[in-house]
């Protein structure tokens, strides 16, 4: 019998990761993220946003602190998060030595796909992020934005509960990013919870929710409007220097 | 779910078949896996010779005697001396060894045969280039022998007696002393190395560095599935070059294949595993893939001088030797020259195959513990 779906995507209590040498990425963290929502990430380099992202995946383990993820809590099922999962990192974990078509396949299959459904499924994404004249070519000849589209549907195929973006759209240009997030509100409109992080602070105006990290630590939390309310600053922009200004200085 | 439906979409087979794919595309590799096995039979059966035999030969006969011509005739047959002419004279031979044209020259002087008759030792001379003592030391022990042959049969001429001792030599396992014989099983091993730690470690490593490793962590192929998939592919490659290069051995070196290849094949298994867990291991030091290939070839080197491939063990000094048994090819080499070109079996091999099985648990055991921790 599946049990009925929490109502939260990710909650974190306390979390913490302290990295060989003393360096302490994430400190204290709570938070907490609806199903559905568009969720953004904001903070400088250095802030923790990836290593947030990494933890929440699974690729590094928490210090302290609990974590959960559609459900399950991220030390002990790990496995059972990774099938409900998608991720894309910055670096986008395609093969440049295959074809479109079989970097689609490839994820599919690993996420447990086959037969008719996943060749129906695999037509479909074609389709729809306008891949299908592509089919035969290396990724490693695609362009940046559609690298980007490539990897989106590598993390999607199997349609994930949850959708985690680390940076997904550095370094592509302005017509892609607008494409990329058309596609991922078609997304977050058929219920997919997404977690995004970003540098473009017109990005970051997209989200519903948004969360200031700086310096391993939450800063900030609540929706555009909420936030600018809070800190009395016309644009995300400023909210996000003045912040980093204030963090800075109470560290100093 | 049953267990064929388990097996049919198991996460190892799309890693597998991803593998082959990566394979066929990437040219250096392809050229490693085909070119290299084909480049080793080559050079090591053909143009690296360690038996130098047909030393074009030229003769300075100054007694021109049936007995002068039975010599010469003795030292050709021999096989170490090629005749390519007479000379007239001491500066002629010279001038003949200088350029080139001959690396050696038999001299029989004007009293040669009348020596002979009258009972006193007939002298005559061989001059060999020996400027590398490699390949003239077999020339020069064959001259040896046959003049010591020759001799023998004149004095049993001469006294109508057998001769006293008749020193039968059997070269066993390689009657016909051709080093091919020795070298092309060697070659074998070496291949496995290459592909096993070269071609495995710079895989993984580029997986790394392109962020696909990181990628297929966050998937749920599972550990296992990760690393079955991405080293049996190499293992399947390996038995694929050790079936050719066997093949082609025997069809072009007429290498013997006397002893049992299922056996080969089984006893393959742990050279394998230990090789693959050094691959492993340097793909979790190396941090990108010009550093995968360098600790492999520093690895490989040794291996190719110390493990007794073209080199032999015993005439090694002593730390030498040591280190080759550190090395798992030294017993490799022993399990492929002992099955194919001796045909003994697991009773004589059981040495090797003991020491190779420890060095695989090790290996792997050690290497897969790091590579899970890299992976976390």
């Amino acid at each position: 019998m599946p049990s009925a779906p929490p109502a939260e995507a990710v909650v974190t209590e306390g979390l913490r990761k302290v990295f060989q040498g003393g360096l302490v990425a994430v400190d204290h963290l709570d938070l907490t993220i609806h199903r559905g929502e568009v969720f953004g990430l904001l903070g400088p380099n250095g802030s923790g946003k990836t290593t947030t992202i990494r933890m929440l995946c699974g690729l590094l383990m928490p210090t302290a602190g609990r974590a959960a993820v559609v459900g399950h809590d991220v030390e002990r099922e790990p496995e059972l998060i990774r099938t409900k999962i998608g991720y894309m990192s910055q670096r986008y974990g395609l093969y440049d030595d295959l074809t479109v078509y079989e970097n689609l396949r490839f994820y599919a299959t690993v996420y447990g796909l086959h037969g008719r459904l996943r060749a129906e499924r695999l037509e479909k994404h074609m389709d729809e992020i306008g891949l299908s004249s592509m089919r035969t070519q290396l990724a490693g000849t695609l362009s940046g934005g559609w690298k980007q589209r490539l990897a989106l549907a590598c993390a999607t195929a199997h349609e994930p509960e949850m959708l985690f973006l680390d940076e997904p759209t550095a370094g592509v240009d302005p017509a892609a990013r607008r494409a990329f997030w058309k596609s991922i509100y078609e997304l977050a409109a058929h219920g997919t919870t997404i977690l995004v992080t970003t540098h473009y602070m017109d990005e970051a105006e997209r989200c519903q929710r948004l969360a200031f990290l700086s310096r391993g630590h939450l800063i900030g939390l609540g929706t555009v409007q909420e936030i600018l309310a809070q800190f009395k600053q016309p644009t995300i922009e400023d909210v996000f220097i003045e912040l980093q200004r204030r963090d800075e200085g109470a560290a100093a | 779910m049953n267990f064929i439906t388990r097996i049919r979409e198991a996460r190892f087979w799309p890693m597998l078949w991803k593998e082959f794919i990566q394979m066929r595309r990437d040219r250096l590799t392809l050229l490693m896996m085909t070119g290299l096995p084909a480049i080793q039979l080559v050079l090591f059966g053909y143009a690296i010779q360690t038996d130098v035999r047909h030393l074009k030969t030229v003769v300075l006969d100054e007694s021109r005697t049936a007995e002068s011509r039975a010599l010469v005739a003795v030292m050709t047959n021999t096989g170490s001396f090629d005749l390519v002419g007479a000379v007239a004279d001491r500066t002629a031979l010279r001038d003949a060894i200088e350029s080139g044209v001959a690396s050696a020259a038999l001299v029989i002087p004007p009293d040669y045969e009348r020596n002979i008759k009258r009972g006193r030792t007939a002298e005559a001379q061989i001059i060999v280039d020996a400027a590398d003592p490699q390949s003239s030391s077999s020339a020069i022990s064959g001259a040896q022998l046959a003049a010591l042959a020759r001799g023998a049969t004149i004095v049993a001429e001469r006294y109508r007696a057998p001769p006293p001792i008749d020193m039968r030599v059997r070269p066993w396992y390689n009657p016909e002393q051709r080093s091919a014989v020795f070298i092309v099983p060697g070659v074998i091993g070496i291949l496995l190395t290459i592909t096993m730690i070269l071609i495995t470690s710079t895989a993984i490593v580029r997986e790394r560095e392109r962020g696909t490793l990181e990628q297929l962590i966050v998937t749920p192929i599972g550990k296992p599935s990760l690393m079955l998939g991405k080293l049996v592919p190499f293992v399947l490659v390996g038995y694929v070059q050790m079936t050719v290069v066997m093949a082609l051995g025997k069809l072009i070196f007429r290498i013997p294949t006397v002893g049992s290849i299922p056996l080969l094949y089984l006893l393959t298994v742990p050279f394998i595993v230990g090789s693959l867990g050094v691959g492993l291991l340097i793909s979790t030091i190396a941090r990108n893939q010009v550093q995968a290939m360098q600790f492999s070839f520093f690895f490989m080197l040794p291996n190719i001088l110390l493990s007794g491939y073209v080199f032999p063990r015993v005439a090694m000094p002593l730390p030498a030797q040591w280190i080759g048994l550190l090395l798992p090819l030294t017993f490799y080499l022993n399990i492929l020259r002992g099955i194919l070109l001796k045909g003994i079996g697991i009773g004589q091999l059981w040495r090797p195959t003991l020491a190779l099985t420890v060095f695989a648990v090790v290996l792997f055991v050690v290497s897969v513990r790091r590579f899970s921790k890299t992976i976390e």
